[in-house]
């Protein structure tokens, strides 16, 4: 059931929040010639948690990297619209990179902890901003970081051991816990599980959960299960369009837009 | 266990909310008053790369400057034009007919009497020596070329440019220095030249000499064509020898070896030799060719025979990259087709593979024709004056003519290595353009 | 029969081979139904009859060629007169090196010592006798092979299998070159440094202080009775290659981290040819360069500043040697640039991205990145890179033979003149040579020591370098 971008049409639901955290609008991206996403309008709230289903290939990873402008090291990657953080345009030429970086902390689909020891990959982040003053500072952001990210009773022995050595799930909770280290307003995930068991995804579950009491959380995932369970709004996005947006629960039983109701139901994906 | 775990950490979280807000503001705060800090190290950090490429890149610029400067005055020549009385007497020739005579006569009487009319105040033995130390001694073999291809010059007066002296050379050519070159040359002599400067009887003229000439104790009559020819025929064998060598060793590493010890010993001594020093190549061949084997010294061929061992590991390396580039799915196309292993090697992967295997090759004999020390220890570091004509005559090789001329006091021979140097890059330079070129059209392919 | 005219003939048996042997396979194959009943394609059949005429030939040839001065020689020292058998090896060497001449016309054979020029008749004679032996059993055994081919040959023969056998041997035999090169190489340098060693006892070489190989060859010359102690020689390489590191790494590392992770795809397109022709540059064109500029510079800059006020108000003076050896470490610095640069190119574009991105995400600026994330990942391969290029720096030759002096002084000193393992090699084995006097054979020993720790590098650094490459695969 292949469907060309002109059907879809305009987004339904409710794409659009009054003070939201992060506001995008007239959002495309093109790779080269390649258009990759099409005039994408979407808010996300403050903490709360936005996940991003879709097709493979519908640019939801796409639109993630955008929100801290990851897309940025890709050549060849355009993006025109407005991606504003609380009311500012983080692609304004005069917005700075690092900073926007440190207040938007990304999760990546593959774990990647740095070739270091536990500690130094939590570490790392607080250490390059300057965020501590004393080693004593430095311990107490490590430790919590990784109570936050649920990995302390698991590594607490062995923090100074490589971070490599960990279990895949073991692996992405760290980099969890290196994202939160520097205390960031937005925690943007793509496909944070896709690599990961059943019991290490039920953990970073729970972990989101528990995080989005204090984060505003976006996440790509390609699983429907898992966007219900963790998230309060879903966005469905298909062939670089944003479908629809609704409530979680709204979208997954009592879908509005016929594309929706089709990925959900399993015929295509 | 730990879902009452979790409650617990939602408890401790809740409580401390406004905490962490708190923090949030502090973090943005602390981020950027750091900024400044980090972004100039960042610079500081991009600059220390341009600088070493700058760096790089200025050694690279001096180098052929410092060649080009010292060496481009080596292929013009001082002449100096004399008019030659070619009396009968003077060279004690009766009968032009007989080559025998012409080959044998006084030529250098014939110089030095014209020397001796253009300048009289040269009485003294001593100062006619000065006098006829300006003309180079290879100036009479020249002259006898001439008459030997005209006979009937004999008796007449003509005008001819004869060699200058490589101290005379060297003085004409520095002139506009601010202190021109003078070397071992005496007062006396730089007023004769002045004059003959005056009277426009110095002229610079193309070095034909240069390339036509072997190696010779003078600088004016030293060339570089003995060398070429003598590396030509080196890099012959080497690329004979290493080519089908290193073609057939990277086929059976690449389509027949089986996964088994052997073969990674291969591997191992070849990736090993790929880093041994050249000059072990040279002990190598000074101990087994010429030792054990009896082969002579200072030849084409044991030069082209060691080079080709030095040069086999990198040939090899390239050619299994290139081999490897073949896509599979030709090779299992072709075996459907019923191929035997040798037709699909032969048919399809060495012709797909080739050009990288020849770019491999190219840039290992521009390697071992800027070789030098293995060629030191197998005697190519004679001095030969004949060019060979053989693979097995005794020759040098154009870096190891750089080498010994580099070793030579006289300053001409300065300008003449930089020179020779100059022609060696031209070959390098235009070798390894092949090389890139064939690349390119490689890239395009797959 | 001269040697172009035999393999001449040789070559042209080659072909009739090919040819003879295709056409008895079609004609064979004729009464049977043509030459879709032959088992494999005529021109195996063709190829087949070569190999039967070519391998025994030139195996021939080669052994023979590579044999026969040798055996020449023992022929003619069993001819010479009875005195010359108490002959030391030197004597013995020069004087078979005298009939050689006579022999190949080089001396006039007129004047020489009667025995000498029926020597060297002989030697004429052996060698004429030789040649045409060689060629008769070389021709022989060609028409024995190619007729053992032509016997061979019918239908069922299983040309191509066989064929296919004999290439994937012939391949195997070439890769076998490589071993042998190695066997060569350790051959060549072990036996000779033995005998040095049965000279001049290892201890005194590895350890001893002094360096003067100059053995005096008369008992009453004035000069030492030499001395081996090779630490100046390594203390002066070392020295050397440390001047050239420090040179190169830090440049060469940095070009490479700029080019591969700043630099914008036209500048890299530009600059890494260019630092090409710097790594091609041959190493004797570098000797010139570092012997005739860099030399004078370094030393009428130590001149100009004792000249200086401020050296003479310190009452400091430098003494710069014109074969200073930081003339020769800079130089070979800039020799082993792009060499680091692009072997520290391949191993940084091999740290994966996503340890950029999981940095950069982080909001960390390029530089701390490549600083705490590339480096760091990319370290063990730039070490075995390192390694590789201190082996190089070991190894070189032509520049320190160029720029570096003689004088095997014990200095760590920049400014003064050194000496190097390499330098010695070649300063004993150009020219005219001692037989087996403990001055040449040292070249071996130095040359076994060169070797042995080049060779230990070499494989520690190249498993250094693929340990990381699996790391990342």
């Amino acid at each position: 059931m292949e469907q060309s971008i002109e059907k879809i049409g305009p987004t339904i639901g409710q794409s659009l929040l009054e003070n939201p955290k992060m506001s995008m609008r007239n959002v495309d991206v093109f790779y080269g010639d390649k258009q990759a996403i099409y005039d994408v309008n979407l808010d996300i709230g403050k903490n709360e948690v936005l996940s991003m289903i879709g097709p493979s290939g519908c640019g939801k990873s796409t639109f993630l990297r955008c929100l801290n402008r990851m897309n940025d090291t890709i050549e060849g990657c355009k993006v025109t619209g407005s991606f504003d953080l609380e009311g500012k345009n983080i692609y304004h030429p005069k917005m700075d990179v690092v900073p926007l970086r440190a207040r938007v902390g990304m999760v990546f689909q593959k774990p990647n902890p740095f070739p270091k020891t536990i500690y130094d990959n939590v570490a790392y982040g607080p250490k390059i901003h300057g965020l501590v003053e004393s080693k004593t500072d430095l311990d107490e952001i490590v430790e919590s970081s990784l109570q936050k990210a649920g990995l302390w009773d698991e590594v607490k022995d062995r923090l100074d051991q490589q971070g490599t050595g960990l279990s895949g799930g073991q692996q992405q909770r760290l980099c969890i816990a290196r994202t939160i280290a520097i205390s960031p307003e937005v925690i943007l995930m793509d496909e944070p599980c896709s690599a990961l068991d059943p019991i290490a995804t039920s953990k970073i579950e729970n972990l989101i959960t528990e995080l989005s009491e204090n984060y505003t959380i976006a996440i790509v995932t390609h699983s429907m299960q898992q966007a219900a369970r963790v998230s309060d709004r879903t966005a469905y996005f298909h062939l670089g369009k944003l479908v629809e947006v609704n409530d979680t629960q709204h979208l997954f039983t009592n879908p509005d837009h016929e594309l929706t109701e089709a990925y959900i139901t399993g015929r295509f994906g | 266990m730990s879902t009452i775990e979790i409650d617990i950490e939602k408890s401790n979280e809740s409580n401390c909310t406004n905490e962490s807000e708190m923090k949030k503001v502090n973090t943005i705060e602390l981020v950027n008053k750091n900024l400044k800090k980090r972004y100039r190290a960042e610079r500081r950090f991009k600059a220390y790369g341009l600088v070493s490429i700058c760096f790089a890149l200025l050694c690279l610029v001096v180098l052929f400057t410092d060649i080009i400067s010292k060496g481009h005055g080596a292929f013009f020549q001082t002449y100096i034009q004399l008019e030659l009385n070619l009396d009968e007497d003077v060279l004690e020739v009766n009968d032009i007919q007989n080559m025998k005579q012409l080959a044998s006569a006084n030529y250098q009487g014939v110089i030095r009497q014209s020397l001796r009319t253009l300048f009289p105040d040269a009485k003294k033995r001593h100062d006619k020596r000065k006098l006829y130390a300006l003309v180079s001694s290879g100036a009479s073999y020249q002259l006898a070329d001439q008459i030997k291809a005209q006979p009937a010059l004999v008796g007449t007066t003509i005008s001819v440019f004869v060699l200058a002296d490589d101290d005379v050379d060297t003085w004409f050519k520095s002139l506009d220095d601010a202190k021109p070159f003078i070397g071992r040359m005496s007062e006396k002599q730089l007023v004769w030249l002045e004059s003959l400067k005056k009277s426009g009887s110095l002229h610079k003229k193309f070095n034909t000499t240069f390339f036509n000439n072997g190696d010779s104790r003078e600088p004016e009559l030293a060339g570089i064509k003995g060398a070429m020819i003598g590396s030509l025929f080196t890099i012959l064998v080497t690329f004979l020898l290493s080519f089908t060598v290193g073609i057939s060793t990277a086929i059976y590493l690449e389509e027949y070896a089986p996964k088994n010890l052997f073969t990674d010993f291969i591997e191992v001594n070849i990736n090993n030799l790929a880093a041994v020093p050249s000059i072990i190549f040279g002990l190598l061949g000074l101990a087994i060719f010429i030792g054990m084997f009896g082969m002579q010294r200072s030849i084409p061929l044991l030069g082209g025979v060691v080079l080709s061992l030095m040069t086999l590991p990198t040939i090899i390396i390239s050619s299994r990259a290139a081999i490897k580039a073949v896509p599979p799915s030709i090779r299992q196309a072709a075996l459907g087709m019923g191929a035997s292993k040798m037709q699909v090697i032969l048919h399809h992967v060495l012709p797909l593979a080739m050009p990288g295997m020849l770019t491999g090759t190219i840039i290992g004999l521009a390697q071992a024709l800027g070789e030098t020390a293995p060629l030191l220890m197998i005697g190519m570091v004679a001095f030969v004056v004949d060019v060979p004509g053989a693979l097995t005559d005794p020759s040098t090789a154009l870096p190891v003519q750089i080498f010994l001329w580099a070793d030579s006091p006289e300053r001409a021979f300065v300008e003449r290595t930089s020179a020779a140097i100059m022609v060696l890059l031209a070959f390098l330079i235009s070798m390894n353009t092949v090389a890139v070129f064939l690349r390119k059209r490689l890239e395009r392919r797959w | 029969m001269s040697s172009s005219v035999l393999l001449l003939v040789i070559a042209m048996l080659f072909v009739f081979s090919y040819w003879s042997g295709r056409g008895k396979a079609i004609t064979s194959a004729q009464h049977l139904g043509g030459v879709t009943t032959l088992n494999s394609l005529p021109f195996y059949y063709g190829m087949l009859a070569v190999l039967w005429c070519a391998i025994p030939c030139l195996v021939l040839v080669s052994l023979w060629s590579m044999f026969d001065e040798t055996v020449i020689q023992q022929l003619l020292v069993s001819q010479l007169p009875d005195n010359s058998a108490d002959m030391s090896s030197g004597e013995m060497t020069l004087l078979l090196n005298k009939v050689n001449n006579i022999a190949n016309g080089i001396t006039a054979a007129s004047g020489q010592p009667v025995y000498m020029q029926d020597a060297a008749n002989y030697l004429l004679s052996l060698r004429a006798n030789s040649h045409l032996a060689m060629s008769v059993i070389a021709l022989s055994l060609a028409v024995c092979g190619l007729s053992i081919a032509w016997v061979k040959i019918n239908p069922e023969l299983r040309a191509r299998k066989q064929v296919e056998t004999v290439f994937k041997l012939i391949l195997l035999l070439c890769s076998c070159i490589a071993i042998l090169t190695t066997v060569g190489i350790v051959l060549s340098v072990l036996f000779e440094s033995i005998q040095f060693f049965n000279k001049v006892p290892v201890s005194e070489f590895l350890f001893g202080l002094h360096w003067s190989p100059q053995v005096a060859i008369r008992e009453d010359q004035v000069g030492g009775s030499g001395a081996f102690g090779a630490i100046p020689l390594f203390v002066g390489t070392l020295l050397i290659s440390a001047i050239a590191m420090i040179v190169a790494v830090p440049t060469g590392l940095m070009s490479a981290i700029y080019l591969s992770e700043y630099a914008s795809k036209q500048v890299r397109s530009w600059v890494k040819p260019l630092l090409e022709i710097l790594a091609g540059i041959p190493t004797v064109v570098y000797g010139f360069f570092a012997a005739l500029t860099v030399a004078p510079l370094i030393r009428d800059t130590g001149d100009w500043l004792n000249g200086s006020w401020t050296f003479e108000l310190l009452g400091l003076s430098l003494q710069v040697s014109s074969e200073s050896a930081l003339a020769a470490g800079l130089v070979m610095g800039v020799m082993i640039i792009p060499f680091i640069s692009s072997l520290a190119d391949d191993v940084i574009n091999a740290v994966p991205q996503s340890l950029r991105d999981g940095s950069l995400g982080l909001g960390s600026t390029h530089s701390e990145t490549i600083r705490q994330v590339v480096i760091p990942a990319a370290l063990p391969g730039i070490v075995g890179g390192v390694l590789l290029a201190v082996s190089r720096a070991i190894g070189e030759t032509m520049i320190v033979v160029m720029a570096a002096g003689l004088a095997a002084n014990l200095t760590a000193n920049p400014l003064e003149s050194v000496t190097t393992v390499t330098v010695q090699i070649v300063t004993m084995l150009v020219g005219d040579q001692e037989f087996d006097s403990a001055k040449t054979l040292s070249a071996f020993a130095l040359g076994l020591m060169l070797f042995v720790v080049t060779l230990t590098l070499n494989i520690y650094a190249l498993r250094v370098v693929k340990k990381y490459r699996e790391q990342y695969e």
